[in-house]
């Protein structure tokens, strides 16, 4: 069975303006999914319907065999702690130790006065130390994270989506403002984790090409719709300029 | 085209000082102000100032006294300041568009900190001098009320501005909300929200010398009683002394930013 199955699901945040239309799939564990599609696509808005960040307008989204509209609010909590999520601006809280971000990660599995006071069992923190180094950030495991690059800052964020020990990583542009360099190191971390930890990814994109390389699976959506999805193999030029809405031969690539 | 839009700018910025020129003159019509009378007097008033405000020896007799009220209205406005920032701090986590619980409080909280900003704290002072008549409490409440309304502005938007990011992170992985709010909101903003309150305490000094007139309390009791006494030698000893602790404020609350922030 699929761990997350989308059916029909519509979004309008104004009436009568669907920023999703009618989008149907289903996503099988460990798979390695990426979403492309020009600004305003609804990628963003797609993903952070699976975790409810987002409430959908109509349609339904199973995750895990549970439908997820119906959840409330302790229930969505649970449901949120088995799906970690990854951001463009890595979202950390920058006047904190590494160590503490990627604790946060915990949150979800802790009572608030837990949470609130910090307190975090021996397993945890060995789990976190773990986490870090093999995200080889273990020696700026005490550093702030104000003082970090964008590629190590990055890192600190999948650890702390680890942590949650999720069945699913929700990654929105996780590589945008970084450069080739850190983009390839983050890019190979994401693979290994849906690959040896089985993990399944769905990663929002705008690099065609970097889609294409580490992806199983590509979907387009344009317009709030979903125009392609396949195989990352057989993504055509012909299919990328109908994702992209653009003549042949007009995008920058490679 | 781009010529075009340079001329545009600058035929507004021409027509926009144009304006401000005939505002200016208008306002001075309606309110009789006169300009070059006024430029007129400016020698005979410093003159004036040279000639009776200085301290003498006799005044600086009254130095105790005027510290011991100083002291007072220094306590008053750390008191004010620092209890305001703890109702602030309510409101502007109900207030904020990242920390709300929803979106009637959110709009409640939003108006009752821009009407109790909005109203002037002279307005306080007089208002509460009927219901509580003259004495420290009024001060103390009147401080209290301005400074509630500005530091919950000061911290809705601090609070957005800074913590947006890593609340939708923790929010996203099951975090409740006293866990978002305990380790994100407040490692994130304390050092701008200290930076605003030491910012009102020294405002607040400043006032609590006016509203003390109006009051009868503090320092600026002492400032009105030998004003009133034509005892200007004292005035300026009271108003130098003020000067120099808002400086020292000032420089201390500028060293605590250096080290927070
Ligand atoms: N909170 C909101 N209120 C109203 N409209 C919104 C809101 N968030 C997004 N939208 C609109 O929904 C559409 C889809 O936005 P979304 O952020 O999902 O696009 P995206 O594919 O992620 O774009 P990008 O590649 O630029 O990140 C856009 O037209 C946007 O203006
Ligand atoms: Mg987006």
């Amino acid at each position: 069975m699929a761990l997350l199955h989308v059916k029909d699901v519509s979004k309008h945040y104004e009436k009568g303006k669907n920023v999703l239309s009618d989008i149907n799939m289903e996503i099988f564990e460990g798979e390695f999914v990426s979403i492309i599609g020009p600004s305003g696509a609804g990628k963003s808005t797609f993903l952070r319907c699976i975790n409810r960040m987002i409430n959908i307008s109509e349609g339904d989204i199973h995750f895990d065999g549970i439908d997820v509209s119906s959840l409330n609010k302790k229930s969505l909590r649970k449901h949120r702690t088995k799906i970690g999520m990854i951001f463009q601006h890595y979202n950390l809280v920058s006047r904190l130790t590494v160590i503490e971000n990627v604790l946060h990660g915990r949150f979800g599995h802790k009572s608030t006065l837990q949470g609130v006071l910090g307190m975090f069992t021996e397993d945890e923190k060995m789990e976190a130390f773990h986490l870090l180094e093999k995200l080889g950030m273990s020696e700026h495991a005490y550093k702030r994270c104000d003082q970090l690059s964008g590629g190590q800052k990055q890192r600190v964020g999948i650890a702390r989506a680890l942590i949650q020990s999720p069945k699913l990583l929700l990654c929105d542009e996780p590589i945008a403002s970084l450069d080739p360099n850190a983009s390839k190191v983050i890019m190979d971390h994401l693979q290994s984790i849906s690959k040896e930890m089985n993990i399944t990814c769905i990663v929002n994109l705008h690099q065609v090409d970097v889609a294409r390389k580490y992806s199983d699976r590509v979907i387009g959506l344009n317009s709030g719709r979903v125009v392609y999805d396949g195989e990352s193999k057989a993504l055509s030029s012909k299919a990328i300029h109908a994702i992209y809405g653009s003549e042949a031969g007009s995008l920058i690539m490679e | 085209m781009t010529i075009h839009a340079y001329k545009k700018s600058k035929k507004q910025l021409t027509i926009f000082f144009v304006t401000l020129i005939g505002i200016t003159l208008l306002s001075a019509k309606l309110t009789n102000f006169n300009f070059l009378h006024g430029i007129q007097t400016l020698p005979k008033a410093i003159g004036w100032m040279f000639s009776n405000l200085y301290i003498s020896a006799q005044s600086l007799e009254k130095f105790p006294s005027v510290l011991e009220k100083l002291v007072e209205t220094i306590f008053l406005s750390i008191t004010s300041t620092t209890t305001a920032a703890v109702v602030a701090m309510f409101l502007a986590l109900m207030g904020s568009q990242t920390t709300k619980v929803n979106n009637f409080f959110a709009s409640l909280s939003r108006i009752i900190a821009s009407v109790y900003r909005n109203i002037p704290i002279v307005a306080w002072a007089l208002i509460l001098l009927l219901s509580f008549g003259q004495n420290a409490l009024t001060g103390y409440f009147a401080l209290f009320l301005a400074t509630f309304g500005f530091l919950t502005r000061a911290f809705i938007e601090t609070i957005d501005e800074t913590s947006s990011s890593s609340v939708e992170a923790l929010r996203a992985s099951g975090a409740t909300y006293f866990q978002m709010v305990a380790k994100a909101v407040m490692p994130e903003c304390s050092p701008q929200m200290i930076s605003w309150i030491l910012y009102m305490i020294e405002t607040n000094i400043r006032s609590s010398t006016l509203v003390g007139i109006l009051t009868g309390t503090g320092i600026g009791f002492m400032f009105d009683l030998y004003y009133k006494s034509m005892n200007y030698n004292v005035v300026s000893l009271i108003t130098i002394s003020i000067v120099v602790v808002v400086i020292g404020i000032e420089l201390i609350s500028n060293y605590v930013r250096r080290v927070i922030l």
